[in-house]
């Protein structure tokens, strides 16, 4: 079950005008945090914006001796709550509760392990990829931004011993293009009996090429999503995503059957109407 | 220690908080955020005889000092609450008011006998004002006839106690509590959300797929007391209070303009724990205020003059 925290901001690390990542206070959240799971954070005291916001938890952040002491939260700028988020100065404390979600399901070897983020869709990842280096698994980021100026905290994942596949859009890091085209690739090159299980965030229609992808090449995809949501426990019904199961569809509450979902059973035209 | 408990008709509940419909899934969600034994009551998210879907997506969009929504009633139908939630509900503890809708009186009735059947069923919620659906719900709560001939009609398929929901959407709230109190309701509750919109000037597009929605918060926190109070000296039925409540001082005011309970919603989505705040917030305004029950508060609206000092 969730806690509800008020997380002292430790640290606000502004990487551009757009983005920072913010260094939170939350032991209780971080010893208990699965990879992609998330909080709801209350962005700011007052009464506008009312509602939390849904943040991937980014970092576990670990004291010296590996103690989780507090997590991280990539944010960007796009709207009022984030707008707060990036302003926000050490000291201050934000109530954070968590933490909440379906968790990835980290594959073991010999599968391997493809991520594929699209600019702030890197979020869930970070501890996606610390459970996979605990089990051994091979791993690879596929990352793609507009720009190489948006293309963040690599260094984290190098560190944790994935390969490192970048693509830009304008060119400025790594490859010109999608990110989906190396993916592409890299799924033709599969030797014969190599699997991989591919997790994917970012813009829908990312994902949806991404699900597309998986599904050709009979490779299991696992996205993350980030519907509007209003409570993060299940209470409004505002999150919901359009699933099948069995012959049928129905819409399921992101917060607590997802936010991570198998890709081959998201119905993609529902979620990218709203876009 | 305050006696915090509460008069509903023949229902006497612990508390006078209750967790409103819409607002708190089907109680077991939150059962992890707090022990619903605690609570007055919870009630439920809305029920029809029939599974349904509810609207497509975005189905809520922030406002300030408030949120609007159109779900449309996503729900499992009674049938399967009853095999699938109620046991658990039961299990722990929870005083079960359970929001019912129809979109003829029929289903009404329908789904009243399947709750009045089941074990562990405390009252009836009539969800007569849902503004987001277009048959059933609303099109009986916005007229007086209709709201007399469904009270009515239910009453006479169950002995659990109902407590139409009403709408603020309307000119004379009041009336529609005399007429509730007319067909035989044990209680009333309000108000229910005020229609409303959002356009987002970039695209020109509504900000809910359903266009219009139910605005909820604080922002209409004044105006559902200004209606518990006009309901409070127009009939002598329990109000259950709502609109806004997010602090204690909310909670107090709402039973000053005459409410015997109230429904807090929304502030339980920015706050799950809020309840154990609210109970202690009530505590303590016993405690300074040296009232020895809490349903002494109800209706005690000072008008006359101050004394001097």
């Amino acid at each position: 079950m969730p806690f509800d925290v008020a997380a002292e901001v430790i640290e606000n690390r502004r990487m551009s005008p757009d983005y920072n990542v913010l260094s939170l206070a939350a032991p209780d959240i971080a010893r208990v945090t699965q990879p992609g799971q998330f909080v709801m954070v209350k962005t700011t005291p007052g009464l506008d914006p009312l509602l939390r916001r849904p943040f991937s938890v980014f970092e576990v952040l670990r004291d010296d001796g590996g103690r989780p002491v507090g997590i991280s939260l990539l944010n960007k700028r796009v709207g009022v709550g984030t707008e707060h988020l990036y302003a926000v100065e050490s000291g201050a404390r934000l109530d954070c509760l968590g933490p909440l979600g379906q968790p990835f399901v980290p594959a073991r070897p010999p599968d391997r392990a493809w991520m594929v983020a699209g600019g702030v869709g890197l979020a869930p990842f970070v501890t996606l990829a610390e459970a996979l280096a605990g089990l051994g698994t091979s791993m690879t980021l596929f990352y793609g931004a507009r720009s190489g100026r948006d293309l963040y905290c690599a260094d984290l994942f190098t560190r944790l011993g994935a390969r490192l596949v970048l693509a830009t859009e304008d060119g400025s890091a790594g490859e010109r293009g999608r990110v989906t085209d190396p993916l592409r690739r890299a799924l033709g090159d599969l030797d014969r009996g190599t699997t991989a299980t591919i997790y994917a965030c970012g813009p829908t229609p990312m994902m949806r090429a991404v699900a597309a992808l998986g599904r050709d090449a009979d490779a299991p995809v696992f996205v993350s999503l980030e519907p509007v949501m209003g409570c993060g426990m299940g209470g409004c019904y505002s999150c919901v995503v359009r699933v099948r199961a069995g012959g049928e569809s129905r819409f399921v509450r992101s917060c607590l059957d997802g936010p991570v979902f198998d890709a081959s059973a998201v119905v993609w035209d529902a979620l990218e109407a709203r876009h | 220690m305050r006696d915090l408990s509460v008069q509903i008709g023949s229902l006497t509940l612990a508390n006078p908080l209750i967790a409103a419909s819409g607002c708190f899934g089907y109680g077991v969600e939150y059962a992890g955020a707090v022990d619903l034994s605690s609570l007055g009551g919870v009630a439920v998210k809305g029920l029809f005889l029939s599974e349904r879907q509810g609207h497509t997506p975005p189905r809520i969009v922030e406002t300030p000092a408030g949120m609007l929504n159109a779900i449309g009633l996503q729900g499992i139908g009674v049938h399967r609450f009853v095999a699938e939630r109620l046991p658990e509900l039961r299990r722990l503890g929870a005083t079960v008011i359970v929001n019912i809708c129809g979109s003829t009186i029929d289903e009404y009735c329908e789904v009243a006998r399947v709750l009045s059947d089941a074990e562990g069923v405390a009252a009836l919620e009539l969800n007569i004002s849902c503004p987001n659906i277009k048959e059933g719900g609303i099109q009986f709560g916005c007229s007086l006839t209709g709201t007399y001939d469904v009270v009515s009609a239910v009453r006479k398929v169950t002995r659990l106690p109902i407590i139409p929901k009403l709408t603020p959407n309307v000119t004379d709230v009041a009336a529609f509590a005399r007429a509730s109190e007319e067909a035989g309701a044990d209680a009333v509750s309000l108000v229910n959300t005020f229609l409303a919109m959002a356009i987002d000037v970039e695209t020109r597009r509504p900000k809910l797929s359903n266009v219009l929605g139910g605005l909820s918060g604080p922002a209409i926190r004044p105006i559902a007391v200004r209606m518990v109070w006009e309901c409070s000296r127009a009939v002598k039925l329990p109000i259950l209070g709502m609109g806004g409540i997010a602090t204690t001082a909310d909670v107090i005011e709402f039973l000053l303009a005459g409410a015997s309970a109230v429904q807090v919603g929304t502030a339980n989505f920015v706050d799950p724990f809020i309840w154990t705040k609210l109970l202690a917030g009530l505590e303590d305004y016993l405690e300074r205020h040296d009232i020895a029950r809490v349903r002494d508060l109800v209706g005690g609206l000072e008008l006359g003059q101050p004394e001097p000092a």
